[in-house]
Formats: C-alpha cells, structure tokens, sequence
C-alpha cells in the first residue's frame, strides 16, 4: 500500500503474461530518466565530489582531500547544529505522533462529525510549512506576542520565548507537533482496516477500553506508526523554513535554533563553501539513511505483521 | 458554554440518571471542539489583527472586530520594491508550470510503471521510490551551479524543468497506485480495436485517472506556493520574488512597528491555500491515506 510496504515486496511480485515492449516503456520513461541522471543522480555524484575539494563558484575546485571532513570533525558550531537537529527530531516527532495516534482513535469511534474535525486537525499540516506561518510564530512567541498577551489575562508574567535561547527551540517544537494531521490522516485510515470483530470478541470476553487499545488497536496499528515513524523523521531532519523565518535567518539567539540545514545553507550560499556544504550535505544522507535503516532494524522487534 | 450544552442533555434525557454513557459523547465534543479552537486561535487572531488599525497587535489578544480597517492592506501591498502583485504572479506562474511538468511527466512515467513490462522495470521502480526519500540537500549545490552555469539563476526555469523531468517521484508513485486499480479488460479491449500504447494512454488511462491528476494538482499547488528553500536560493532579484521569498524580505526590511501590514500579507499567501483545501479536501485526504506522504 504504501512506498515503503513496496520496497519490502518488490521481489515476491510475478510478472504479468504480456510482451515486452522496451521502446514504449522507455519512451514513456524517458522524461523521469533524463530527470533521474540531470537533476538526481549527476548532482549526486557531483556533490560526492565537490565534498573532496574546496570550491567557492569562481575558482575552479581543489582537490583538498578528506580535509572537509576532518575540520567537521573540529567545527564547533556544525556539533551544535547537530544537537540542535536531534533534539528537535527526537523530541517534536515523538510528540506528533502520539497526539496524531490519540486524536485518531478518539475520532475513529464514530463521533458525529467526523469528517469535520479531520479536516479542521489537518489544515495546519498544510499551512504548517508556509513562511506565513513562521510569521505568526515569531509573532506568537514574540515578547510583546499573543502567548503573553494570553498570559497576562491570566495575570502569569511571560517573556521573550523566541529571544531567550532556553526557549527558542521549543517553539519549533510546537510548531512541529502543530502539523500532526497528516500522520493522523494515515492513522485514521489504517484504524478502517482492523476487523471489527477483534473488538467485538474482545468486549464479549470483558476487555475494556484501555484494553482493548493495548491489546488490539496498538499491535494491530504497529506498521503504520513504523511508517509514520520513518517519513517523519525524514521530514524533521530536513526542516529549514520554519528556523529560518522564526529566527531571522541566523540561527540564533546564540544558535539555539541553528538546525543542520541552516547551517548547510550559511555554508554554501551565505558564504559560498560549496566544498563544505556538499560535505555536510553528503553527511546529513549519510545520517538519515542511518536512522532510517536503524528504523527498520528496530522494527522488527516491535512491528507486528498480520499475515 | 459547556455547562449549558451539559445541562440541556440532562433534561433531555428524560428520566434516566446521568450515567457516563450518556454524557461521554458530548464529553468528547467538548474537548475535541476545544483542542481544534485552541489549535486554529491563532491563525483566527492573525487574520482578525491583520484588519485591526496598526499596534493593538501587541495589545489584544481577543478576536473581536470592533471596526474593520483595511489599511494593513493597503500599506502592505506597497511596503517593498514591488507592488504585492508583482510576487502573486510571479509565484502563480512557477504553480503553473510545476502543475503542468508534474501532470504531463508524472503520468507518463506512472503508465509505463504500471502498465508497460519492460527490462530493468523493477529496478527503476525501486529506484523511484528511493529518491523520493532523498533529502534536497544533497543535490541542491550542484544544482545550483549547473543552474548558474546555464544562466537560469533569477528565473523560473530552475524551479519549474525540474518538474517536466518528473523529480517530484512522489507523484509517479500515487499514480501508479491509482492506475493499478484500473481494470486491464479495459486496456485489453481497447488494444483488440486496433489501439497503441500511446492511445490506450491518452483515452483510456488518462481519462480514467483524473482523480489522481486532481490529487497531484492540489498536492503540487500547495507545496509550490508554500516552497521557501529552492525559491530562496534561485531567486535573489527583488523583481523575481516569489511570495514566500517577499514575505521573508518583509521579516528582514521593516522594524516592528510594520507587523500589521506583514500580517495582511502573511493573510494574503494563505488565502489561495485554504481555497484550495477547501475545494480539494476529499482528494487530499485521499492522497495521504493512501500514499501516505505528508
């Protein structure tokens, strides 16, 4: 059903009985194919290259060796951007997915109106990413912003969440967790496809609520949080335009919000080391591949198959 | 609010007690209404501060109009180098292009997955599914150079070739999903009356997937209007703006005192987003539950 379900079952699949015709099906190829080589995989290989030399757009590259590895090895701030990065990921992802899970389950058991909230949950999913919103954000959290404005009815002194940088970081998590409706879209429809009847047997034996969600809807749910799981957390290590915007385009306060991204593009189009930035853009591959196959390693142990 | 709904149940439920699975229903509404307020607030308030006269942005958080003033408007249209319109359409044509590269290529290239056999077949297709997982990151400074080499920096091109070469995989893979479900009789028959693989294509295929053109349309428009990171970096010139890059320049230009007008035009660039969800929901909600992106 999905991307990665098709990865899994390419191999298992028969051929249909009918004719090869390889020059209709690369005639019709033949855009993706061109894309595929110009725009993906040259660039791939270019940039595998750029990343052994030093190279600033005017003179031509120089070959530096492994040189832009070790000063990563070194470079103080690209660690901070990596902790910056995971802690972003490791916390907003996590939390998204268990509202998105929560909020689907609630909406799964037939409550009127349904169709409603989904669609009121998923629109921030898509505005979510805009530079509008990182807008409201830096307003919202702003020193004199709505969040304070909000606090101060209540008589609760607030302060400058995006300027403090204890806080800074926070208020993208939210931002994150604010687009939980896509994983619930996908939570909602993988609850359609459990049986009833497990339910149904399950009350006849005396399960309760809580039960039943830990017996059944969770085991049950597992490969679709795995799925939810592994694109999201593609999804966070690549965030840009929300840090961006919010912080105005620094990073800052003190790189509270400089995440990998940004600091890749102060590197190679603030200040044109694109030797550095196709290193660094090769490392974050390298780091999301890692996690991605850690993923589905993982899964194994807590991914549970019906079939 | 919530004590009053409460107790209209109650008398209505005539005689019975107030039992929990009774009222557990309007439990839920309560607090689902309640986390979907809080959730949309403060887009609510940005639209209502933007038509508020200048600093109450700073000063009330309600979401009252007591006198609706458009001046926000009207100063933020003409607040940078170019009239506001200048980046609408400059935006609207890189939406229209990438709609047209996505349709055209992706269909194309959907067809020959899910229709045609070839050599290598399964290879491509697991390599189209990788790359939709691949980070921009990785291909963006080559990219950029090769974009520069080609003198195509600070025009639409960068943005727009890209989707006629079908790089937005994701919509192949939707797709191919959605021409899978298509019965073969069909193609079948139509290959008995004397058609080619061309025009099974064009008056089968084609005309039968128009619920997935719409989902790719919708999809494509959304994520174009909303793109910051490639319009960011190919469009430097002020004149080639694009709205989310004359909305950042915004952020950068003017001192606090202009938030008003910044928020009217943060108002604006959403405008033609929440049109398109509304009219577009049942083919978005589609697209993810199956393909599962986004």
């Amino acid at each position: 059903m999905s991307a990665l379900g098709e990865l899994g079952s390419l191999r298992g699949k028969k051929p249909v009985g009918q004719k090869k015709d390889n020059l209709a099906g690369y005639l019709f190829l033949a855009p993706w194919l061109l894309g595929l080589f110009l725009i993906t995989i040259g660039p791939m290989v270019a940039s595998l290259y750029l990343s052994f030399t030093d190279y600033n757009l005017i003179q031509a590259p120089k070959w530096i060796g492994l040189e832009n590895f070790t000063r990563m090895l070194s470079d103080e701030r690209l660690h901070n951007s990596l902790r910056v990065t995971f802690t972003y990921v490791f916390v907003s992802v996590p939390l998204q997915l268990a509202i998105a899970l929560l909020l689907a389950v609630v909406l799964d058991r037939g409550v009127r109106g349904m169709a409603f909230y989904r669609s009121v949950f998923y629109l921030p999913s898509l505005l979510g990413s805009s530079v509008a919103i990182a807008i409201l954000w830096r307003q919202v959290f702003g020193t004199t912003g709505l969040l304070n404005q909000v606090l101060d009815v209540f008589g609760i002194e607030g302060k400058g969440w995006i300027s403090d940088p204890s806080t800074a970081l926070g208020t993208l998590v939210v931002l994150n967790v604010w687009t939980f409706g896509s994983p619930m879209v996908i939570f909602l429809a993988g609850l359609r496809q459990i049986p009833t009847m497990y339910y149904e047997a399950a009350s006849v034996d005396g399960a309760g609520v809580l039960r039943r969600f830990f017996s059944i809807t969770l085991p049950l749910l597992t490969p679709i949080i795995f799925f939810n799981l592994v694109l999201q957390i593609i999804h966070a290590f690549q965030s840009f335009t929300q840090a961006f915007v919010v912080s105005g385009g620094s990073g800052g306060p003190s790189d509270s919000t400089m995440f990998f991204t940004l600091y890749l593009y102060d590197r190679g189009f603030g200040n044109f080391d694109m030797g550095y930035a196709s290193a660094m853009a090769w490392f974050l591959l390298v780091i999301i591949g890692v996690f991605t196959a850690a993923n589905f390693f993982a899964s194994k142990y807590w991914v549970f198959y019906d079939d | 609010m919530t004590t009053e709904t409460l107790r209209t149940t109650v008398t209505a439920g005539r005689t019975g007690a107030i039992t929990w699975a009774r009222i557990r229903p309007l439990v839920i509404h309560v607090l689902l209404a309640g986390s979907a307020l809080v959730m949309l607030y403060p887009v609510i308030w940005m639209v209502v501060s933007s038509l508020r006269p200048g600093n109450e942005i700073f000063r009330d958080p309600g979401i009252l109009v007591k006198d609706l003033r458009i001046e926000n408007y009207r100063v933020g249209w003409h607040a940078l180098t170019e009239p506001f319109t200048r980046y609408l359409l400059n935006s609207a044509v890189v939406v229209l292009g990438s709609i047209i590269g996505n349709l055209v290529s992706c269909s194309m290239a959907a067809y020959a997955f899910a229709r045609l056999e070839f050599s290598g077949k399964k290879f491509w297709f697991a390599i189209m599914l990788l790359s939709i997982m691949l980070p921009i990151h990785v291909v963006i400074v080559p990219q950029y150079i090769l974009f520069s080499n080609l003198g195509w920096i600070n025009t639409v091109l960068p943005l727009i070739v890209p989707k006629l070469l079908a790089t937005d995989a994701f919509f192949v893979f939707l797709m191919v999903q959605f021409i899978r479900g298509i019965p073969r009789e069909l193609d079948e028959a139509a290959r008995i009356d004397g058609c080619g693989k061309a025009s099974i294509f064009g008056r089968i295929i084609l005309p039968l997937m128009i619920p997935a053109l719409a989902t790719t349309t919708i999809f494509t428009f959304i994520w174009t209007w909303n793109d910051f990171f490639s319009q960011l970096i190919y469009l430097t010139d002020p004149h080639m703006y694009t709205v989310p890059v004359a909305l950042r320049s915004f952020v950068d230009s003017t001192s606090s005192s202009s938030w008003g007008s910044m928020f009217a035009m943060s108002v604006v660039s959403l405008v033609p987003v929440f049109l398109a969800f509304l009219l577009g929901q049942r083919f978005l909600i589609k697209g993810i539950a199956t393909t599962g992106i986004k």
